[in-house]
């Protein structure tokens, strides 16, 4: 400070001296830091008709965007169904799948997609203080409506994500069904974990591991890089490996999709059992005739699934009880947790501070404040890992004893909660209309 | 006719879970109806909980960050010893760049009239980190300030820097009051 003023001495008059120690008067009297701040040095009154330039504040992309995005996304939905289901046209689909790419996209950059918005729902749902935009509601809502009716049309070709991957798709290989079962579990650990991380208002974790956005950005950390890259490469071999093994938004995809009214067919009318479309479906979605031969009878059947359905209250109690145990851990992840973890274990006179600590510290809020704070959050985390173990043994209950049922069929008919609607099953058919 | 009456009840049950799913549906949304705001939310820097640690510069997911240093002029003292500019302890005040702050030289420092020097923010130089804030805030009035640049940032779902900040100064704000400058009635915008 006093080299300020030697300084000022030498080169400023008197009068704006005398200004200035009337100024410094001023805020060691006034005793407010935020006024002496400001105050500090007067703007000067300029002699030279100097004009101030203007302060820059670049302005955002205009709202009317936002809803123009939430127009171009139900155009594209509708002119998808209406490709899918009436026109049967794979070449429908890939056109509008390069569309929503380039749109969605690359244009839009990625963000807001669907899936992401799963999370701006749970956080509203959740965290008073917290509005969601209606363009990130109608986002979430619009794609769930339309596969209630139409069965994943969504997925086919609208969705920026699964798009780029069913583009790159060349070669698939044939996963073995086991396989497919559990790798098709992870999605339902994800989709937990999104809404436990963003309902407590942690992190939105679908959108930190993202693995397309920095393609669609051609920017981004080497570590999502490497994540988009991987992805990618496997997409020319692995039909939709994001879609089918992780998308947290196709879990819930897939249940609306169950119940559709307008699902796809691969037939346009009766089934002649040419199985040609057998071998069609990269994803491995299509459900075959069971022969009646297979058929066991009823009585046993139903004895074993309701063996199996007992299990699915343990199952749900274990997984309770198993992520409660961990729930401490799960919490790390929440920056306030951690730092009130960081607090208590620092120790001032061996550590250096980091810069969460500093920054903590120069802001002034009580200690207590802070581990009142994370010790309720943390709570929430009790809470939460409950819920998220029970829906997990629920989900693992489900499927074990889904395995169990052979539901007769006589068709070859799309698997409505698998088929992702991509429309290559239907070139196949040899029926006319 | 056993068939189709199988048929009948798996349609039934089938139409019993849409309706259960389309009305979860409205029911969300009917829940977040009153909750939802019409614009859409961009993500903003709260000068005055802001420390400039420095992680504006380097956790942005666009390089370099769209977090700026802005220049509010009419904060400015328009010193010749600007804490914001040069370096401290500097020998001589000059623009040599052994003087400079700035890491990447994106100040631009104009003589206007004795003893009063304008000083001007290159924004394709600037990455963010927030020195010259840092600079500015301690020795004088605190007229440079971190603000997310809104024709620069992608506005993510989730801010990648708001995740990283130690001291909680980010957070989504409504689209038409984008910049939360401190010590500062808004001009217009532009």
């Amino acid at each position: 400070m006093s080299e300020i003023l030697k300084y000022l001495t030498q080169t400023w008059n008197l009068k704006k001296l005398v200004t200035l120690l009337s100024l410094f008067v001023l805020m060691m009297t006034s005793g407010l830091p935020l006024l002496a701040q400001q105050q500090r040095f007067p703007k000067p009154e300029f002699e030279s008709g100097y004009t101030q330039p203007v302060t820059s504040m670049p302005e955002a992309r205009a709202d009317f965007f936002a809803w123009f995005d939430v127009v171009i996304l139900i155009l594209a939905l509708s002119l998808i169904t209406w490709l899918i289901l009436k026109k049967r046209s794979r070449r429908g689909v890939l056109a509008v799948s390069v569309f929503s790419i380039l749109y969605f996209g690359f244009f839009r950059e990625g963000c807001i997609c669907s899936v992401g918005s799963l999370q701006n729902v749970t956080l509203a749902l959740f965290q008073p203080e917290y509005s969601i935009p209606l363009s990130a509601l109608a986002f979430f809502v619009i794609p769930l409506v339309y596969t209630l009716f139409f069965g994943r049309t969504f997925c086919a070709g609208v969705c920026p994500l699964g798009a780029i991957q069913d583009v790159l798709l060349l070669r698939p290989v044939t996963m073995k069904t086991w396989l497919q079962k559990v790798l098709g579990l992870i999605p339902y650990i994800y989709l937990g974990l999104s809404v436990l991380y963003a309902s407590t208002a942690t992190d939105f974790i679908i959108c930190r591991y993202d693995p397309f956005v920095g393609i669609y950005r051609f920017d981004a950390t080497f570590f999502m890089f490497s994540i988009g890259a991987i992805f990618l490469v496997l997409s020319a071999f692995v039909a939709r490996p994001y879609c089918r093994f992780f998308c947290p938004y196709g879990v819930l995809l897939n249940w609306m999709s169950r119940f559709s009214k307008h699902h796809l067919t691969i037939t346009p009318n009766k089934c002649i059992q040419c199985r040609l479309c057998e071998d069609s479906c990269p994803l491995g979605a299509i459900n075959k005739p069971v022969p009646v031969k297979v058929m066991e009878d009823r009585s046993s059947a139903t004895k074993r699934f309701i063996k199996l359905s007992l299990i699915i209250p343990v199952l749900m109690i274990l997984g309770g009880w198993t992520l409660s145990n961990f729930h401490e851990n799960l919490a790390k992840v929440n920056s306030k947790v951690r730092l009130a973890n960081e607090l208590m274990l620092f120790k001032a006179d061996s550590m250096l501070p980091s810069v969460e600590i500093e920054a903590f510290k120069s802001a002034g809020t009580p200690v207590e404040e802070l581990y009142s704070e994370a010790a309720v959050i943390v709570e929430q985390f009790y809470i939460g890992s409950w819920v998220l173990g029970g829906f997990l043994g629920l989900v693992f209950g489900l499927t074990l004893s889904g395995l169990s049922v052979f539901k007769y069929r006589e068709d070859y008919t799309p698997d409505k909660a698998e088929c992702v609607s991509c429309a290559r099953c239907l070139k196949y058919c040899p029926v006319e209309k | 006719m056993e068939k189709k009456g199988k048929k009948d009840r798996r349609d039934f049950i089938n139409t019993c879970f849409r309706f259960a799913a389309g009305a979860s549906l409205v029911g969300v949304t009917g829940v977040l109806a009153h909750k939802t705001v019409s614009g859409n939310t961009l993500w903003q820097i709260d000068t005055t909980k802001c420390t400039q640690c420095g992680r504006c510069a380097t956790s942005c997911v666009v390089t370099p960050s769209a977090v700026k240093c802005i220049h509010v002029y009419d904060m400015c003292g328009y010193c010749d010893l600007c804490g914001g500019y040069l370096r401290p302890n500097v020998k001589n005040i000059t623009t040599g760049a052994e003087n400079q702050l700035c890491p990447t030289g994106a100040i631009k420092r104009k003589y206007i009239e004795d003893p009063f020097f304008e000083y001007e923010i290159i924004e394709d130089l600037c990455i963010g980190c927030g020195k010259c804030v840092k600079g500015c805030g301690a020795f004088g009035n605190g007229s440079l300030q971190l603000q997310v640049s809104h024709d620069l940032c992608v506005n993510c779902n989730q801010c990648a820097i708001a995740r990283d900040c130690p001291s909680d100064a980010f957070s989504r704000v409504p689209a038409d009051e984008p910049y939360k400058f401190s010590g500062f009635k808004k001009e217009k915008k532009g």
